[in-house]
């Protein structure tokens, strides 16, 4: 595979700006959708990151890795969209400062 | 067989029966545990005499290591000679007949197999205490005979009557006791600070070569080791200070009475003092110090005895006194002359202690002697014994008593003869409230409730057999040690044997001369013969009677009410300290820690409701903490870096 022609700084600069983007919006989101897509942004930002540093050394294991975090990540997005569905059903609402059940 | 495996055997047949029935005695009958109890001892008995048969030369048994330091070893070591063969043959052989008195006396009791597992676990730790080669092992037994005492006084603890007052005695000589051992934990710091070893043979051998610094003749170091030491003997053989806890020890079962408050235990005093003899012909300052101990507790304890009116108060205080003869004897240096009275002392006090025993046992537990009276009839093996018992004590010609008070006034009055004069009027006294005793109980008319005399009856065999073996042993006792006066060949045949012991035959007396010695005898049967006609004449024949307490008058107060010696130290030691408990109860416990410590705990309180805000419940808000944590974390290190740069 060729180098890439791009700086491998735009990526990293790229990767924590999603990242950063998505803590921010876990932060300061209500919406429960808002913020499983919110935490998948991080999550690729970090994926971003991984596949951009693969290229830059020519070291293909990281590239099968985020193959597998896909997959995993898709999964894990069923789970959390099925958790969302039936806390809907259940408190006729998707606003996550409902869930404050661990208030000390 | 070898000297160790009869050791280990002679040690561990009573501890063995006292786990039997200290773990199991519960399923048991009473008479399978009374019985396991006393055939434990009395096999004791049978290889301490296979031991004494055995033994002419002192042997030492090591076992095994205990402690090790760099600077020294302590072992589990056992000095097996002339003293603690004899001292074991009286431990075991008066503990067999009193554990045999004790089936009979207890087998009314709840506590049977109870009773049983303490008494063995005494005979464990006294023998442990007499055969122990060092001092660790002696004061190992001595606290095991101390906690055995104080269970044993307060075994009667959930009485409804006298219950509390059990346990508060049990709890008076406990205290008491441990005063005097501390005494005993100091000798043995000083003595290991000095010699580097416990072992007595090692510390005599040293103090012979002479070659420890500090160490001559009254020097302040073996006078303070010497003063702890007699310390611990006043605690435990009941000597002015610390003596009071003796009469209340009264409140335990009679044959607790007599075998550990009479006949075994207190004289461990007298052992250790006559097994340290080394250090004590060092120091004669500390042995004149203990000569006028015991003059002053026998004196003052015969005269506490004159007005007691509960029939074992009378014996405890007979026991303080005698005690106090054997600590005259320590205090002149004549060890082996105070041994010879702790054995005869034994017979007969055993024997009056039993025979008291088996009084209260067929007066449905009566104390009291103006209760009783006219016994000798319904008693008549009781009566004959116990009269044996008093001529004996009270040092009737021929009998065990007249023999070995002899020797202890012969030396005396070899030494001092105004001391001896001090100590003959306490042999008067005793011989006093020793008939009184005997007459007031046994003869007259019976003075108790018709339900006592209607139930009033001789004990059963058990009781009666340990009495019949004492009162033999009682009158015959004094052959062991006759004078030189009456025999040639075998006179002092218990002195010789004795001073096979370790320092023992080194030490030299003055003899009373052939005349005196018939004199200072003469003078004794004389008085004891007299004090028996005067109680009887009294007694029986005026028939006077133990005056009701309002009675009393002038010095009999003072007797009766013990010369108000516990109620000054009431008043010096215990309300005081009382004062002091409530001061730090009232005002630094309650003024200052507790409000203090509230004050602590409600200022976390506080703040953790601070901090419990938190706590939001909100996911989000603890990311965005989190997140704040990995900022601050990572601008740390930044600011490190570049610092470091």
């Amino acid at each position: 595979m060729q180098a890439s022609t791009v700086n491998i700084d735009f990526f990293v600069i790229l990767a924590t700006l999603l990242f950063v983007i998505g803590a921010f919006g876990v932060m300061i989101r209500r919406n429960m959708i808002v913020l499983l897509m919110c935490i998948e942004l991080m999550l690729n930002s970090v994926n971003l990151l991984l596949v951009a540093f693969s290229t830059y050394y020519g070291n293909a294991d990281a590239q099968i890795f985020v193959f597998f975090i896909v997959v995993v990540a898709a999964a894990e997005a069923t789970v959390g969209l099925s958790i969302l569905i039936l806390a809907y059903r259940h408190l006729r609402s998707i606003d996550v400062s409902i869930f404050n059940k661990l208030k000390g | 067989m070898s000297v160790s495996i009869l050791l280990i055997t002679l040690l561990s047949l009573p501890l063995t029966g006292a786990l039997i029935n200290g773990l199991f005695g519960k399923q048991f009958p009473k008479v399978v545990s009374g019985s396991i109890g006393t055939i434990a001892v009395g096999i004791a008995f049978a290889v301490v005499l296979g031991l004494f048969g055995q033994i002419h030369e002192p042997v030492k048994v090591n076992l095994f290591q205990l402690i090790h330091f760099d600077g020294f070893n302590i072992n589990a070591s056992f000095l097996i000679d002339q003293l603690s063969i004899w001292m074991a043959l009286i431990i075991t052989g008066i503990g067999t007949l009193i554990h045999l008195f004790s089936m009979g006396y207890m087998s009314h009791d709840e506590g049977y197999y109870k009773f049983f597992t303490y008494l063995n676990l005494f005979i464990f730790a006294m023998l442990l205490l007499v055969l122990g080669s060092n001092y660790f092992i002696l004061f190992f037994g001595w606290e095991g005979v101390g906690i055995c005492s104080f269970l044993l006084i307060g075994f009667h603890y959930s009485d409804p009557i006298k219950g509390v007052s059990n346990s508060l005695a049990a709890r008076k000589a406990f205290v008491m006791n441990r005063i005097g051992d501390a005494g005993l934990v100091f000798a043995a710091f000083m003595l290991l600070n000095t010699f580097h070893t416990l072992e007595f043979d090692q510390i005599a051998k040293a103090l012979h070569e002479g070659t420890i610094a500090g160490v001559s003749l009254n020097s302040a170091l073996i006078v303070g080791i010497t003063l702890c030491l007699f310390l611990a003997a006043t605690g435990k053989s009941a000597q002015i200070p610390l003596f009071t806890w003796l009469p209340d020890a009264m409140a335990g079962p009679t044959p607790v009475s007599a075998l550990i408050h009479a006949a075994t235990m207190v004289t461990a005093g007298i052992y250790m003092v006559t097994r340290s003899n080394f250090l004590f012909e060092l120091a004669p300052m500390a042995k004149d110090i203990m000569l006028y101990i015991g003059m002053a507790t026998s004196l003052v304890a015969a005269f506490m005895a004159l007005r007691q009116n509960d029939i074992k108060k009378v014996l405890a205080y007979s026991t303080v006194s005698q005690l106090g003869l054997m600590v005259v004897a320590l205090g002149l240096g004549a060890y082996t002359v105070a041994i010879f009275h702790v054995t005869t002392h034994a017979f007969f006090k055993a024997l009056l202690f039993l025979g008291s025993g088996s009084v209260i046992h067929g007066m449905s537990d009566e104390q009291d002697i103006r209760m009783m009276g006219g016994l000798r009839k319904i008693m008549p093996i009781t009566h004959l014994t116990f009269l044996i018992g008093t001529l004996a004590i009270a040092g009737f010609p021929l009998l065990s008593g007249f023999y070995s008070k002899d020797e202890i006034i012969g030396h005396l009055y070899a030494e001092n003869p105004v001391l001896y004069g001090v100590i003959m009027f306490s042999i008067v006294l005793t011989a006093i409230y020793m008939f009184r005793l005997y007459f007031l109980t046994f003869h007259g008319n019976f003075r108790g409730t018709e339900h006592q005399r209607s139930h009033a009856h001789e004990s059963p065999l058990t009781m009666t057999l340990p009495l019949m073996v004492l009162a033999v042993l009682s009158v015959f006792g004094g052959l062991l040690n006759l004078p030189g006066l009456f025999i040639h060949d075998g006179a002092h045949w218990l002195t010789h044997y004795l001073n096979g012991a370790p320092g023992l035959g080194l030490i030299e007396h003055p003899e009373a001369s052939v005349n005196s010695t018939l004199l200072l005898m003469g003078v004794a049967s004389g008085v004891s013969i007299a004090v028996l006609i005067w109680g009887y004449l009294n007694y029986v024949k005026n028939g006077s009677l133990a005056k009701s307490d309002d009675q009393l008058q002038g010095w009999e107060l003072l007797s009766a009410n013990k010369l108000y010696w516990d109620e000054i130290y009431n008043t010096i030691f215990v309300k005081p300290a009382e004062h002091i408990g409530t001061f730090f109860n009232q005002v630094i416990e309650q003024k200052l820690l507790t409000p203090g410590i509230f004050a602590l705990a409600s200022l976390t309180d506080k703040a953790g409701n601070q901090v419990r805000k938190l706590q939001t419940g909100l996911v989000s808000s603890y990311l965005f903490w989190m997140v704040l944590g990995i900022i601050m974390l990572i601008v740390f290190y930044l600011i490190n870096t570049i610092s470091w740069n």
